[in-house]
């Protein structure tokens, strides 16, 4: 019985993903284009040489970060779609601290993530409060979070770091995630130290989740909140704890692309889309800790490799994002793949 | 400028920001009272601006200045049809409606701009030459000072908006299908025990929210924007699902908050000929419309309650 529910569990991402390239196969058909050409164009863009997997592999940071966050409140019941926001606020801080003291790059480095964090944490714990004490729905606040973080950020942008600048100045080179090692290694692209630190969030938070009594918490309120408030649980502090716990995860995000990828923060006119692809991320991952570092690696490379399909074979890039979409579509679907599966096995055994 | 002036001026730039929020919030109404959520409203509005804009600049020369309403019709059906995928994902396979909404949200605005590539070959379309105007209203708009105010300057499709608000407030809350289609937000189990079939009535609210949101996409693509790329639609879609909350789940309720939320965006933008808003930063007038959402939420503007069925799958048989 485990067996065969463990090969479930596998199936549905891997048969969604299947679908979605599939369906974007016949799309390229359809519209008159060479779809083993095109996958051709996208595999060499996200993978082709060390440069393209530099770049694959700077892309998978932030998706880690924002896969992680929302498979963290996902954990405990929550639906963080407030990670754009998070990320935002976390970009911002740690780019001010980065910028605004002149330290030792062991103290400076770990300050202007911790700020990031911290901001990010905020910026879950509203949404978090308003659901524990009110009941209010985390999704909504957390998508009107996100566009009061885009609009805040901006305005601390333009008019209390800079005077009326778009972008900062880059963070000072204590506070920067850049690596020489790295880019000399690949090819000189923008790939930096993230990477080593989202793999360690993805086995903290393996750790927290699997292993402490927190974690055993949170996980028990998002199974049953009555149950858990039976056996002594605090459901509304779990539930708040989460949130912060999420956000501080997006919020690293944010940090990695002003620390790493970007070096500064520019006024955004709109979402980055790191944190709504966070949801995928965490979807196919089954949010857990493994599942949404594989995850973050696939959209890593169908993101970097799209860049590659209209130069070498005439595919528009917005191909990728349809086929993201109907990953996530035929993820959230499961019940269907489960039924199909169940009806194949059924007729097996006959 | 006079104080007159700016009055008007400032009606008249709200009702006109208002007015694709107005159709946009309505559809979501209508998804939501049958228990269906909705965040895909976002997906719906650029479908809607997406096909609109690429039928108007296609049979401009066909239909002459009444190309923007054919194109409506054209964005409500691509709306429509959207919106359907979002029921099959969420009435009969039993996703997660929230789920189910970003999926839809990342379709529209992948398809239409994989589209726009294929058939422009450039990442954003041409401007439309024929486009909804503000005009004057007759008659009503030589009544002197309201006049000026209310009904100087309107364009069209707001008038349609205001329409369909009393239209699906009568439907929703005077007809037998209304009050199947709340029972079935409600409480699906006695709905279904009374013979009301759920999954139907539930595709029927989401096929109409799909109507509306294509359509107040077509509306402010075709009088805001005028051409289609991927920064036409970056956020009226939620800004209408604040107004739907904002509005507390009912279609007139809807229609103010829309009008508020396009009063702050409208003062954003005048703000700098008004004298004691000058010194205002731009920052507050754009964060109202979420915070304010938040605020009435959290019951601080009287308490706003979705329907109670509202987010979840409806399975026969279950308790």
């Amino acid at each position: 019985m485990s067996v065969s529910k463990n090969w479930t569990v596998l199936a549905v991402p891997v048969i969604s993903v299947l679908f979605g390239l599939l369906a974007g196969a016949i799309i390229m058909l359809v519209s008159g284009n060479d779809p083993a050409a095109g996958y051709a164009a996208l595999w060499n863009g996200a993978f082709g040489d060390s440069f393209y997997t530099g770049e694959t592999l700077r892309q998978m940071t932030p998706y880690v970060f924002a896969g992680l966050a929302v498979a963290f409140a996902f954990r405990t019941g929550l639906f963080n779609i407030g990670v754009e926001g998070q990320l935002l606020v976390g970009w911002l801080a740690s780019v001010w601290v980065g910028l605004a003291f002149e330290l030792p790059k062991f103290i400076h480095l770990p300050l202007a993530i911790l700020a990031g964090a911290a901001a990010g944490a905020a910026w879950g714990f509203i949404p978090g409060f308003l659901k524990a004490r009110l009941r209010v729905h985390e999704v909504i606040v957390t998508i009107m979070m996100n566009y009061t973080a885009l609009h805040v950020t901006n305005y601390f942008i333009r008019d209390v770091i800079s005077d009326g600048a778009d972008a900062t100045d880059p963070v000072h080179e204590t506070a920067s995630l850049q690596s020489e090692f790295l880019q000399s290694i690949t090819d000189f692209s923008s790939l930096h130290n993230g990477i080593y630190l989202a793999v360690v969030a993805a086995i903290l938070m393996w750790f927290m989740l699997e292993k402490t009594t927190l974690g055993y918490e949170l996980r028990a309120v998002g199974y049953n909140q009555h149950a858990s408030e039976y056996a002594g649980m605090s459901v509304n502090r779990n539930i708040i704890l989460s949130m912060v716990i999420s956000g501080a995860f997006a919020g690293i995000g944010g940090s990695m692309q002003g620390l790493g990828t970007f070096g500064n923060m520019f006024i955004n006119s709109g979402f980055s889309g790191i944190g709504f692809d966070g949801i995928a991320v965490a979807l196919l991952g089954g949010n857990t800790a493994i599942g949404v570092v594989l995850a973050a690696l696939l959209f890593g490379a169908l993101k970097v490799g799209s860049l590659n399909m209209p130069i070498e074979s005439g595919v528009p890039n917005e191909l990728v994002e349809i086929v993201i979409a109907l990953i996530i579509f035929f993820v959230a679907s499961s019940y269907m793949i489960t039924w199909l599966l169940g009806r194949f096995k059924k007729k097996e055994a006959k | 400028m006079d104080a007159l002036t700016i009055i008007a001026l400032i009606v008249s730039s709200s009702l006109f920001a208002a007015t694709p929020l107005i159709f946009t919030a309505l559809g979501g109404v209508f998804s939501e009272k049958s228990g269906v959520v909705n965040i895909g409203l976002e997906g719906l509005m650029i479908i809607g601006a997406f096909t609109a804009i690429v039928f108007n600049l296609t049979f401009a020369d066909t239909f002459g200045s009444a190309t923007p309403w054919v194109a409506l019709l054209a964005a409500m059906l691509a709306g429509g049809l959207l919106s359907l995928l979002h029921g099959l994902a969420s009435i009969t396979f039993r996703a997660d409606q929230v789920v189910s909404g970003v999926a839809i949200n990342f379709l529209a605005l992948g398809l239409s701009l994989f589209l726009v590539k294929l058939l422009y070959d450039k990442g954003q379309t041409d401007m439309i030459k024929m486009n909804f105007i503000k005009k004057d209203i007759p008659f009503l708009s030589d009544i002197p000072i309201i006049g000026d105010i209310f009904f100087g300057d309107i364009a069209r499709p707001t008038i349609l908006a205001f329409a369909i608000a009393i239209i699906s407030w009568f439907v929703l809350y005077k007809t037998p299908f209304g009050l199947r289609l709340r029972s079935v937000g409600e409480h699906p189990m006695a709905a279904d025990t009374m013979g009301v079939n759920v999954a139907k009535t539930r595709y029927i609210a989401v096929f109409i929210s799909g109507l509306l949101g294509g359509l107040g996409g077509a509306v402010y693509a075709q009088s805001i924007s005028l051409d289609f790329s991927h920064a036409t639609i970056t956020g009226q879609g939620f800004m209408a699902l604040a107004a739907m909350i904002f509005g507390k789940w009912h279609p007139l309720g809807a229609m103010g908050a829309a009008i508020f939320f396009g009063f702050a965006q409208s003062l954003s933008i005048v703000s700098s000929n008004i004298p004691f808003l000058q010194d205002v930063p731009d920052v507050y007038l754009l964060i109202a419309p979420y915070v304010l959402t938040i605020l009435a939420l959290a019951g601080f503007i009287g308490r706003a309650d979705a329907p109670k069925a509202s987010g979840t799958p409806y399975v026969k048989g279950s308790r």
